[in-house]
Parts: structure tokens; C-alpha cells; sequence
């Protein structure tokens, strides 16, 4: 052990963890801002994160002027990251944060510690899995989700089920269903839980088009299975229905993948479970920045990059300023059918913005009016019925830097 | 279901006439792991049959894994004397077997005035029991260990001795050690029926096995095979089912110790501890069945058991769930251990062990040993024992992604490595399943449940499996 652990003290700048779309286009833009020494970490063997087994979303469009799939863009991303001369390190798995900026880091070398003045967290979002969600039953083999049965297919050329039942109906199951179909599997149902698909028509009618039932108000009450999955019992519509099937694939319900911060003093903010920042994208550690998914759960590839190129410039701005911000945190509350507003924190000496928006999401379908109060006085109002899983965005005030608090309120 | 032949591992090969065993273990969870072990230390031929495809397939894959002192068994009991005995054996031989102990301490929490006026009882049984390291706690005193419980806490009992350990790397040190002693394991191998004419012919699914004695070990279906082998149970199994939440690591700050109810008759009631995995364990509950093999999960139960934790721990609120289980504990009409011997059909029954199964197990295998020299089999103790050594999974020692050269790491969130997964499926006892692989290696068993790794497990694990975790190609049906 005191052979294998290394210090390595340099005088890095900026330590990214995570090199999916955010990451990476942090570092491009770092670099591009002419802050020299940036390293990023990737505990898979390659850049891309999950665009690396997405088989069938285009990425790619908007940063880099053409459509790559799968891979493909995170070929892309390294090739990138080479020319921008960015230090790259894969198969890196970061085992913890320390408050300092110093971070435990293990790979096929052993344990290390790398520092930076800053720390970029970046590490995306899953989904949930079965355990998380409380699902009811047996807890046979067969049971995963979108991204697990990807990485079957894009990287080992395997199937874990051929009759799975697909839960939800966001962006993602679509993919869901498009993998099964195009790998040698055919869904027995497409099911959720809530009264409509949570993906905007026509994308919601798509499991249909493709001859798969797709049934609302259906959720799971049991699944049987000894040692592979063999039937699910549904309550669909309030009726009890049994359906045979080999596996069962959990689609959407992301969750960011902050299991890093949990234990940090900053911890995780509880209606993005990411870590909370202020515009700029800084934690209330302001050692610690984060971009991209982790911040709120899933937006697509290109959302991501945007975010973390935005990320990256204000992180420069931070870095040329010097010290790290110390000023005072401003609150950002809100009311409870809303499930979450990012920035959650605003600081009136933040510097350069990452964000000009609160990205606000519902936790259920709500109809009323959806407000932002500054310091109690109302700023921004519309009223309509608003849908989970779907962004909706309130541009942050200049006032609110001067404020005491800031309110998302719903009525 | 067809499963294409490269996924699957074949089935279990018949078994050619072999010889003649010493002694045929019934039943590969603890109780019959400890029981293999100490028997090939004596110098027996051992065989262990398990109808699984691994061993820790039945009750013994769920447990709250905590090694109990007997403070609160009953007083005078052989369950007293086995816990005792088997946590004194476990402390005297884990070093040498790589085992971890988490040295927690238990609180005995009481809520109510009621529950607070019952401690002094419990602490009396304590002491009775032999039992040191007991103390009364005013609710500050227990805060002062705990800071986090929750601020109805109306006293506590501490009890020092209650530890924390790895409940499925202990049995496999047991099973590995009888294994280099010359054991046999033969998993996928039900017994079907038994003759004794002088020694057991024994009828499995994989064939005939010929033992001089049966130690029946079989858990759940120990009424079963006493039935099977053409003796009357003196004993009725009744399924107690427990469910068990697994929260975040995140959660292990705010549980430094071992939190247990105050015990009804029934059952020692809802734990919240921490694992030797850097977690924290909800559960279980204690739910009466028929049914011997089925154990499912409930989503309104869970939430109870996230609900309960968090009443008495306030900050485990919103903290996330990692993993969800249930198990069924071989509870039977009666409340005591139901072990007994039958020497003139050469057949010794560990049965009942509804419950601190994992603290007594080498305890057990000691008395059933004791048992068993009745018979008046003379065996020769080997005049070496091979050292043994579990690769260690514990957080409070050193993993194997603290050495260099351990390749890649395979599962993120639990840090497995590739030359973990690789060690385990080549070690003297791989595993028969994903369950068992992830029981030897924590592989998956963390906060993503294999979101990231399944995939590649599916690939390292390709043939070894009963149930593989790949149907087959792409693009193939």
C-alpha cells in the first residue's frame, strides 16, 4: 500500500472529472481561454460518456457541424481534446473528493492523489435503477436499464433478454425500443405509469407505430422469476394483468451521478440530486464547479456541451480572478410540485455567468401559474399545465444578485 | 426459456460411483459451510451437497450480518451456548482467513418510557448470559456515541461485543478451507431420498451418493430432508420472511453503530446498522409464509423501512437507496434451535436456526461434531492445514483498487477490478451464478446496481452461469 500510493503536486489548474459531452467541451474551452493546464479524468477506456453506447441519438450537430453516432462522437471528443492539448487520462475511477481540491483517483497503477486549483465535476447522469425505484418482486437476472442493455450491445455484441417489458416513456425508452428491435428482441409492452407519455407527440406515439402495446395508467405489482425473469403482474387502468416476458427494462427516471459529492461537506442539492451551484456553475465549495448532466439529470449530448463550454468560460474568468469566491450564498427556493430549479444557488460576486436561465422542473403534471419572487416581489409569471421531464426555462434577473432570496413559487 | 450452449454453463455432469463419504452435508448455506469445515479439520471425507447453483442460495444470502454476542438469547439455551461458541471460533480465526470485523457496538434503543423501563430487564439477561461490555445509557450518553439519533430517544442499552461482518466471504472461508482440506462441493445436486442400511445411499439429482452419516443442514427445507431421508421431522418449517433496504454509503456517517429495537417475543425486530461495506442496512421485517421459496420485495414495505429509518435517524432522510432484498429465515414451530441427533440412523439435524445463524454457525459445527462422536467414527486430523485466505471486500481494510496492477476497474461504484472478477471466477469454488459472483466480489451490489458493468460481467462471465446474464448474440433469436 505505501509503495502504490503517489502524491502527485503539480500546479494543474483544473482537474475535470468526467469526459462525456460536458467534460470535454470544459476542457476545449478552458484551453481556448488560455488556461494551460487542464487534466481530464475518465474512468471508461474511452471519451464520450454515455454517447458512447448510445446507438441511435445523432450527437454532434450543433458543436461540430455534423451528425456522428454512438462512438463515433467520442472519437470525436478525444481527437478533440488531443489538439487542444489537453492532458487525458482513461481508465482513471475518482474514489473521492477532498474539501482542499485534492482528489483520490485509482487505476491500473494503483492509488494516487491529483490537486488542481479547481475541480471540475462532470459526471453525467443514469438511470435509476430497480432497488432505487422500490420495485415489488423477485429480484431474478434480467432487470436493467437502457444504458446497461446499450453497453450489451455496443461493446459486447450480447443480448440480456429477447421478450423484455419496456417501463416509461420518455426520450430515452424510444432508444429503448429501437435497440430491442434492431438487436434481436421484441418488447411485450411499453408501460407508464402516469396518464400520458411523458415525451411530446408524435415521439409518443412511437412504441404503437413500431406494433408495441403501449399502456398508461400501468404500473408494475410483481415480478416472478426464480433465477431469470418469467412474467411481470401489472395493475393497468386498476385491473390486474399478468404478462410473460424474460427480462424488464427500466427506461429514463435519470438521476445525476453525484455519488462523489454525497460524502463532501457540499453534498448534493435534494430537488436536482447534483450538486447545487450558483450561476457560474461554482458549488458552495468554490473549489468545485460542475456542468453537464450531474447537474440535473439528463438533457441531450448537445445541452450538455453547450453547458459545459459555458461552464468552462466562467470557471477561466474564476481562475483569473485568483482567489476563490468567498462571498455569501443566495438561496434559490421553491415550491413543491416544482422538482427542481438550477442554478439553486445565486452569489452577487460569482463573476462571469455560466447560466442566464433557472432550468425549473415539475415533479408531476400541474396546471396553475409558475412565478419567480425576488426578495418577495414577483419578477417573471406565466401561467399553463406543466409536465414532468420537460425543461422550462426562467431567465435569472439582475436584481436577484442584490437579493436576500430568490422563489420559484407556484400557485 | 433456450439458451444458446455458450452462454450457459452445462449441466451438472452425473456423478460416477465414487467412494464412500464420511460425512454428507446437506445444505451449503452457513450453517453447512461452517459444518464441512470443521468436520474436514477432524479428518473426515466430507461431501456438501447444495441444490443451488451456489452456495448462500437460501436464507443465507439475506442476513443483517451482524455477529451477535447472545446478549439477548435465551438464557440457557444451546442458541446461547452456539452464538457464544461460534463468535469466539470467528474472532480466533479471522485473521488467519482474511475476514473483516467491523468493530461497531450496539445500542438497544429505547423510545418509549416503556420500552426505556424494559432495558434494565434486557441488560439483567445480559449479564445472566455471560455477556460483558453492557451499559446503560441516558438518551444524552447514547446521543454522545450517536449523534444523530433521533430526539425521542428515551435511553439506550449499549452492548459492546456486537460486531459487524463480511455474511457471505465468512461461509466461503469456511467452505474453501474444508475444499483444501480434500472436500467435495457439489452444487446444482438436490437430495431426492436417502437409505440407510448401515451408511446412507443417497439419491440426488445428479446421482447416487453413499455417506456413512448425513449432518442435515438444509435450512429452509430442513423438515424436508429429515422426510426425505425416511425420518419424521421432529419439526415444522415456518417461513419468516425479511425485507431489507440498503441505503447509500453516504448514510454510514450518521450510523456508527449498530441501532436495534427493543426485541418482542417474535423477533429481534427492524436493525439499522452499518455493513462492512460502507453502507447502511434497513430490515428486516418478519413476515410469516408458506412459501419456502419465493421472497419478494413490496414497495410499501420498503418505504416503511425507509420511513422507520428515518424517524430514528432524522439525516438519513432523502438519503438513496442502493440496494433492496428479501430473504426467508428457517423459523420453525418452535422457538429454539431444533438440532438433534439420531445415532442409529446415523443422521445428525441442525435444524430451525431461524436466526443467528451467522453469528453460531461455527458454533454448530462444533456441537454437531460433538454429535457425531457418538457414532464412534475415528478420523485422523490432517497433520497440516493449508493456509486459506478470502480476498477481502471489506471497507475497513484494504481493496484490492488500493494495489497496483489490478487492471481496470470493473464496477465503479462498488471499485471491483478486473482481477477480482478474474480471481473469483477461477478460485477453488467459482460461482454458479451472478448472485454468487456478486456475493465474492460486490460486483454490481453498488448504488448504479450494474448499470455501468453488467454488460461487461456478462462477457467475462459467459459459460459459467445457470441462469447467464446473456441470452445469447445480437441480432439472433
Amino acid at each position: 500500500m505505501a509503495g502504490s500510493r503517489k502524491t502527485e503536486m503539480t500546479d494543474r489548474d483544473v482537474l475535470i472529472i468526467g469526459g462525456g459531452p460536458s467534460g470535454v467541451a470544459a476542457g476545449l474551452e478552458l484551453r481556448r481561454q488560455g488556461v494551460t493546464r487542464v487534466t481530464l479524468l475518465d474512468r471508461e477506456p474511452t471519451l464520450g460518456g454515455a454517447t458512447r453506447h448510445c446507438l441511435h441519438s445523432p450527437f454532434g450537430m450543433r458543436e461540430f457541424g455534423r451528425v456522428y453516432i454512438g462512438a463515433a462522437y467520442g472519437r470525436r471528443l478525444d481527437r478533440e481534446a488531443a489538439a487542444a492539448g489537453l492532458d487525458v487520462r482513461t481508465g482513471h475511477s475518482v474514489v473521492s473528493l477532498g474539501e482542499e481540491g485534492v482528489v483520490t483517483v485509482t487505476s491500473a497503477r494503483g492509488v494516487e492523489t491529483l490537486s488542481a486549483r479547481r475541480v471540475l465535476v462532470t459526471t453525467g447522469a443514469r438511470e435509476m435503477p430497480r432497488a432505487a425505484r422500490l420495485l415489488p418482486g423477485d429480484r431474478p437476472v434480467g432487470i436493467l436499464t437502457t444504458g446497461a442493455l446499450q453497453a450489451f450491445v455496443a461493446f459486447h455484441g450480447l443480448m440480456p433478454f429477447r421478450r423484455p417489458l419496456i417501463v416509461g416513456s420518455e426520450l430515452v425508452t424510444q432508444s429503448a425500443v429501437l435497440t430491442c428491435l434492431t438487436h434481436g428482441a421484441r418488447p411485450v409492452a411499453v408501460v407508464e405509469a402516469g396518464p400520458q407519455a411523458l415525451v411530446r407527440a408524435p415521439l409518443g406515439l412511437f412504441p404503437g407505430l413500431m406494433g408495441i402495446p403501449f399502456w398508461r395508467n400501468t404500473h408494475i405489482t410483481d415480478i416472478r422469476g426464480g433465477s431469470r425473469v418469467e412474467a411481470v403482474t401489472l395493475l393497468r387502468d386498476g385491473q390486474p394483468v399478468t404478462v410473460a416476458c424474460d427480462g424488464v427494462l427500466l427506461t429514463g427516471s435519470f438521476t445525476p451521478e453525484s455519488a462523489l459529492l454525497l460524502p463532501t461537506a457540499q453534498g448534493v442539492d435534494p430537488g436536482t440530486g447534483g450538486p447545487a451551484v450558483d450561476q457560474s456553475g461554482r458549488g458552495r465549495n468554490p473549489l468545485y464547479f460542475a456542468a453537464g448532466n450531474v447537474l440535473r439529470a439528463v438533457e441531450t449530448g448537445g445541452w450538455a456541451f453547450r453547458e459545459g463550454r459555458a461552464v468552462g468560460a466562467a470557471l477561466a474568468a474564476d481562475l483569473r480572478a485568483g482567489d476563490p469566491v468567498a462571498g455569501p450564498v443566495i438561496p434559490v427556493t421553491h415550491d413543491d410540485p416544482v422538482k427542481l430549479v438550477m442554478p439553486s444557488l445565486l452569489r452577487r460576486d460569482s463573476g462571469m455567468a455560466a447560466f442566464r436561465d433557472f432550468q425549473v422542473r415539475f415533479r408531476h403534471p400541474a396546471s396553475g401559474v409558475l412565478s419567480l419572487e425576488v426578495d418577495g416581489r414577483e419578477v417573471w409569471r406565466r401561467s399553463g399545465h406543466w409536465m414532468p421531464e420537460r425543461r422550462v426555462l426562467i431567465p435569472i434577473p439582475g436584481v436577484a444578485l442584490m437579493a436576500e432570496r430568490v422563489h420559484v413559487r407556484f400557485r | 426459456m433456450s439458451s444458446p450452449a455458450d452462454m450457459t454453463s452445462p449441466a451438472p455432469a452425473s456423478l460416477p460411483p465414487g467412494p464412500v463419504f464420511d460425512v454428507a452435508v446437506i445444505g451449503g448455506g452457513v450453517v453447512g459451510c461452517a459444518v464441512a469445515r470443521r468436520f474436514a479439520l477432524a479428518g473426515a471425507q466430507v461431501v456438501l451437497l447444495e441444490k443451488g447453483a451456489d452456495i448462500l442460495s437460501g436464507a443465507s444470502k439475506a442476513n443483517s450480518a451482524i455477529l451477535h454476542t447472545g446478549f439477548d438469547a435465551p438464557p440457557g439455551s444451546l442458541e446461547l451456548d452456539l452464538v457464544k461458541a461460534g463468535r469466539e471460533e470467528y474472532l480466533s480465526i479471522r485473521d488467519s482467513l482474511n475476514l473483516p470485523l467491523v468493530h461497531t457496538t450496539a445500542l438497544v434503543c429505547a423510545w418509549t418510557d416503556a420500552e426505556a423501563a424494559a432495558l434494565e430487564g434486557i441488560a439483567a439477561q445480559g449479564q445472566q448470559n455471560g455477556i460483558g461490555g453492557l451499559a446503560l445509557l441516558t438518551a444524552a450518553q447514547a446521543r454522545g456515541r450517536v449523534p444523530g439519533l433521533a430526539g425521542h430517544l428515551a435511553a439506550a442499552l449499549a452492548v459492546e461485543g456486537e460486531h459487524v461482518i463480511d455474511p457471505w466471504s465468512a461461509p466461503l472461508a469456511y467452505l474453501t478451507q474444508a475444499v483444501a482440506l480434500g472436500a467435495q462441493v457439489l452444487t446444482r445436486c438436490e437430495l431426492l431420498s436417502g437409505q440407510f442400511a448401515g451408511d446412507w445411499a443417497l439419491l440426488t439429482s445428479r446421482g447416487q451418493i453413499r455417506a456413512r452419516t448425513v449432518i442435515n443442514c438444509a435450512g429452509l427445507f430442513g423438515d424436508v430432508v429429515d422426510q426425505r431421508l425416511g425420518c419424521v421431522p421432529d419439526f415444522e418449517i415456518r417461513p419468516r420472511k425479511g425485507q431489507f433496504v440498503v441505503l447509500d454509503k453516504a448514510a454510514a456517517r450518521h450510523v456508527p453503530a449498530i441501532l436495534l429495537p427493543v426485541p418482542n417475543e417474535i423477533t429481534k425486530g427492524i436493525v439499522v446498522c452499518p455493513t462492512a461495506f460502507g453502507n447502511v442496512l434497513v430490515g428486516p421485517t418478519a413476515e410469516e409464509q408458506d412459501d419456502r421459496l419465493r421472497a419478494t420485495v413490496e414497495t410499501e414495505t420498503l418505504r416503511a423501512l425507509l420511513d422507520h429509518a428515518a424517524r430514528i435517524v432524522p439525516d438519513l432522510k432523502g438519503i438513496p437507496v442502493t440496494a433492496v432484498y428479501a430473504g426467508l429465515r428457517p423459523a420453525s414451530d418452535k422457538k429454539p434451535y431444533r438440532v438433534y441427533s439420531r445415532p442409529q440412523h446415523r443422521l445428525i439435524t441442525l435444524g430451525g436456526i431461524r436466526s443467528t445463524g451467522l453469528s453460531a454457525a461455527l458454533g454448530l459445527a462444533r456441537h454437531a461434531l460433538d454429535l457425531y462422536a457418538a457414532f464412534g467414527d475415528v478420523h485422523v486430523p490432517p497433520a497440516s492445514v493449508p493456509a486459506v485466505s478470502v480476498p477481502n471486500l471489506a471497507e475497513t481494510r484494504e481493496r484490492d483498487w488500493q494495489r497496483p496492477d489490478h487492471g481496470s476497474i470493473v464496477c465503479h461504484c462498488e471499485l471491483v477490478t478486473r482481477r477480482e472478477i478474474v480471481a473469483a471466477l477461477n478460485s477453488p469454488l467459482p460461482p454458479g451464478d451472478f448472485g454468487g459472483l456478486r456475493r465474492r466480489t460486490r460486483a454490481a451490489m453498488g448504488r448504479c446496481q450494474g448499470f455501468y458493468c453488467t454488460a461487461a460481467l456478462a462477457e467475462l462471465t459467459a459459460g459459467r452461469f445457470a441462469t447467464p446474464l446473456a441470452v445469447g448474440p445480437q441480432g439472433e433469436r
